[in-house]
């Protein structure tokens, strides 16, 4: 797949919200894990 | 002595936590390659699809979070029994380290396919058998995690999750042949042992590279939390 440009490539052929909004949720999800995860290790050292 | 490979050595906590330690940092490095290199395929090698343009792309996502969802629940249910029948602790601790990822991985599944409806169906959500039988996964999950937060005695409560974990598993074989029993707007399975794909060689290599960068994932995860119960419990 080759964009003609930034903006195209975020528009996703006019469907952007349905994309991006899947991405964003997904590692918004991981990333929430990562941090409750390190913060219950450090918890769990003290 | 006997010099027979010591088979349960790795089943006590203390031996295994180190281990688990280590094997979760290769995971979790595995993992941020295969997910940049997952996204680079996705997003700049794999073409638009001829029916539904970009909006496919969340395929990369929702499709190995799905199969996540129901591998991470057979093997949760396995720890579960293994831990009921032979009472090691070990194993009730890896059915509780995996049930936060799994539920993590069917809430992605349903987000992603609510937000592929509504485009591609025009609906975000429709009560049929696909749908209606990964959300009752979810529950599950949650039930699990619920039942064994309200229980102190940490080993009632190893048992009671157990039980309810094993009554669930007969939901992932529902979820799984769903689209074949029923008839639903869900469409079948993307990837067959037994059928040559039918997607574009990119678009599978993507999915691949990302469902195996959801399992590293699992992995790093699950064992930084056995590794947080081990601590907790000690």
């Amino acid at each position: 797949m080759s964009w003609g440009s930034w903006g195209e490539f975020w528009a996703m052929g006019g469907k952007g919200f349905f994309v991006w909004g899947s991405y964003a949720v997904t590692f918004a999800c991981l990333a929430l894990e990562v941090y409750f995860l390190r913060r219950r290790s450090r918890e769990a050292k003290t | 002595m006997s010099t027979a490979i010591r088979w349960f050595w790795f089943a006590s906590p203390q031996t295994f936590y180190p281990l688990a330690g280590a094997i979760a940092r290769v995971s979790a490095v595995g993992a941020a390659l295969l997910v940049a290199a997952g996204l680079y395929v996705g997003f700049f090698v794999a073409p638009t699809d001829a029916q539904q343009g970009e909006v496919y792309r969340v395929i990369f996502i929702h499709v190995p979070a799905a199969w996540m969802s129901m591998f991470l629940y057979v093997v949760m249910a396995f720890w579960a029994a293994i831990g009921l029948a032979f009472n090691t602790r070990l194993s009730a601790m890896m059915a509780s380290a995996i049930a936060p990822t799994g539920a993590l991985f069917t809430f992605v599944a349903l987000w992603t396919g609510a937000l592929w409806g509504r485009p591609t169906w025009g609906t975000y959500w429709v009560w049929d058998a696909r749908l209606t039988s990964e959300l009752i996964l979810l529950f599950l999950y949650l039930g699990f995690m619920a039942l064994q937060a309200a229980i102190d005695d940490a080993r009632r409560a190893d048992r009671a999750g157990a039980v309810l974990a094993i009554v669930g598993v007969v939901n992932v074989p529902i979820i799984y042949y769903s689209v074949q029993w029923w008839n639903t707007l869900h469409q079948g399975a993307s990837v067959s042992l037994t059928r040559a794909p039918s997607m574009a060689s990119t678009m599978l290599a993507g999915m691949l590279l990302m469902a195996l960068a959801f399992w590293l994932y699992s992995i790093a995860a699950t064992l930084a939390r056995v590794r947080c119960i081990i601590r907790e419990r000690a």
